[in-house]
């Protein structure tokens, strides 16, 4: 190197990276500077990775190498999944994410043991209490989601107790660790009791609330990757992990406050258990309105403005493509066709954006449950695909529901509804919903892609 | 590279500021990708992965190497998966009007 060290030159390139990282999230505010975004993490990423290799302390590359090319070649099919699995995808990326945080903590201790400073131990328990706990955590949630293993929340007596004396074990090891660091022989339980934690902290969460796990895992992860830039003494990894820290935060808080419950209820409450019993005094007596796809498509084609509310079991049907048809039907005849879309409408936050942009429905029309909301009033029909809980008015009238007080798509409010299900079995969560017994309200009943498939057929002319 | 306790925690401090207010802004529409791209964005802990496995050791020089190793692995990958699957998601996301691919 010509004059400048090059410690000078690794200390710019994470310098620009670092400013590249908050552009690239920057630019991600916006589904037009959007790419751009990326592409600014992208070359921010390269940067440092670049940089990182020019350190003369590195006196051996060959693993290294291996290593990177092992590792894009493993992350190459996991860019390329199909929008349904981009959940799970993102779980195993948490726990991934984690086992690297996790490995060089590891790593770290026993290159400094037994003289390790008291801050240093604390910061680095904290990286790796986190991030096994997380690397497990994932793990699970990233199975549940594929299906591999149940969904239905798995709960027991003192199970509360249980989970929270582990954590309670781990940390205080830590503590001890930070008094005393040469004690080798207790760092494996800092390692070890948060494997099993993270374990037991997914077991009675139910696939209901994966949105919330799923962004929750999301901030371990990244204050985990923040603790190990303390340890390191990197700025680079203290932001990065910082950022991905707050935008878990973030999301956690927007799919808690969606779903109407505390951090602490989605992670000690087990959803599952608690409707035990509700619903079932209160049985339905009156008698809902049927319709054929004929008739829909006659209320449909009549109307001005349709706002359509998917939810999961859209996805689960396979009917995107379906509804696009549909959306092109609709706005061809001159119709404001919009979608409402809840916040936990998918299996993760904004899952739901992501499958109706892949049926190539434009993302102007696909607002948020604020913005939504105050068009029911004007609206002629709202269409319900495959959604239940997050359109039941009894969240906001019957306080003896279990999901009073959860906001919700007010679809109730728009001049005829339209809800296409299998049957009239109450939803995810279990709760019966008043809003199929409306005067207003239409079922559609049948399998989401036929029916949609029945009524395009029918406003193309009942040809075809 | 060194930098005392303080700068650390003043760095965290902006950076989670930063990171709210950044963040905050993002539409709900994009909220898929920007949990993938910031998950790549995390990954750049493989930049503290390289340095342990290439590094001399005096003493636990294998067990650093072999962890190392696997770290960058994991870390890689999801540097090459979540820059993908975000570019791919967001390549989906065209605003209404002429739309023809």
């Amino acid at each position: 190197m010509t004059g400048v060290p090059t410690e000078h030159i690794i200390e710019i390139t994470y310098l620009i990276a670092t400013a590249l990282f908050i552009l690239s999230l920057k630019w991600l505010s916006s589904p037009t500077t959007a790419r751009r975004g990326v592409f600014a993490g992208e070359i921010g990423m390269l940067l440092a990775i670049v940089g990182t290799l020019m350190y003369h302390g590195i006196v051996e590359y060959k693993w290294i190498v291996i290593a990177l090319v092992l590792g894009s070649i493993i992350g190459v099919p996991l860019g390329e999944v199909a929008m349904t699995a981009v959940p799970q995808r993102t779980a195993l990326s948490h726990a991934f994410g984690a086992l690297c945080v996790t490995l060089v903590g590891t790593a770290e201790y026993y290159l400094r043991a037994p003289s390790v400073p008291p801050f240093v131990m604390g910061v680095l328990s904290m990286e790796i209490i986190l991030g096994s706990l997380t690397f497990t955590g994932s793990l699970m949630a990233a199975g549940k989601l594929q299906e591999i293993l149940p969904q239905r929340p798995i709960t027991y007596k003192g199970q509360n107790f249980v989970n929270l004396g582990l954590l309670a074990v781990a940390i205080v090891v830590a503590g001890v660790l930070v008094a005393h660091p040469e004690k080798m022989p207790l760092f494996p339980l800092i390692v070890g009791i948060p494997l099993v934690f993270g374990v037991m902290m997914i077991i009675p969460i139910g696939g209901a609330d994966m949105p919330t796990v799923i962004s929750l895992l999301n901030s371990y992860a990244g204050l985990s990757a923040a603790a190990m830039g303390f340890v390191l003494q990197s700025k680079l990894l203290i932001i990065a992990g910082a950022l991905d820290g707050a935008s878990g935060f973030i999301l956690s808080v927007n799919m808690s406050k969606a779903m109407n419950r505390s951090f602490t209820n989605v992670l000690f409450g087990a959803f599952g258990q608690e409707q035990d019993g509700a619903g079932a005094g209160a049985k339905e007596t009156r008698s809902a309105r049927s319709a054929s796809p004929e008739e829909a498509a006659a209320i449909l084609a009549a109307a001005n403005k349709v706002v359509i509310v998917p939810g999961y079991g859209m996805a689960v049907a396979q009917a995107q493509h379906k509804v696009r048809e549909l959306f092109d039907g609709l706005t061809k005849r001159g119709i404001d066709v919009k979608f409402g879309i809840h916040p936990v409408a998918g299996r993760m936050p904004g899952h739901m954006n992501v499958l109706l942009a892949e049926a190539d429905i434009p993302y102007d029309k696909l607002l948020d449950m604020d913005e939504i909301n105050g068009e029911f009033s004007q609206t002629d029909v709202a269409l319900i695909i495959g959604a239940n809980d997050v359109t039941n008015p009894a969240a906001r009238t019957d306080s003896s529901s279990p999901i009073f007080g959860m906001p919700i798509l007010d679809v109730d409010k728009a001049r005829t509804v339209m809800v296409i299900k299998r049957s009239m079995g109450a939803g995810f969560a279990g709760i019966e919903n008043p809003l199929y017994y409306m005067d207003k309200t239409l079922m559609l009943f049948g399998d989401a892609k036929n029916f949609v498939g029945a009524i395009v057929r029918e406003l193309a002319g009942g040809h075809e | 590279m060194k930098l005392d306790l303080l700068t650390s925690v003043y760095v965290f401090m902006l950076a989670a500021f930063i990171g709210f207010e950044v963040i905050r802004r993002v539409s709900p529409l994009l909220h898929t990708p920007l949990m993938s791209l910031t998950n790549a964005l995390d990954a750049i802990a493989v930049v503290g992965a390289i340095i342990l496995a290439g590094e001399s050791h005096q003493h636990g020089g294998r067990l650093a190497k072999i962890l190392g190793t696997i770290a960058i692995v994991a870390a890689t990958s999801n540097i090459v998966g979540g820059f993908l699957i975000t570019d791919r998601m967001l390549r989906m996301f065209k605003a209404s009007g002429p739309r023809k691919q």
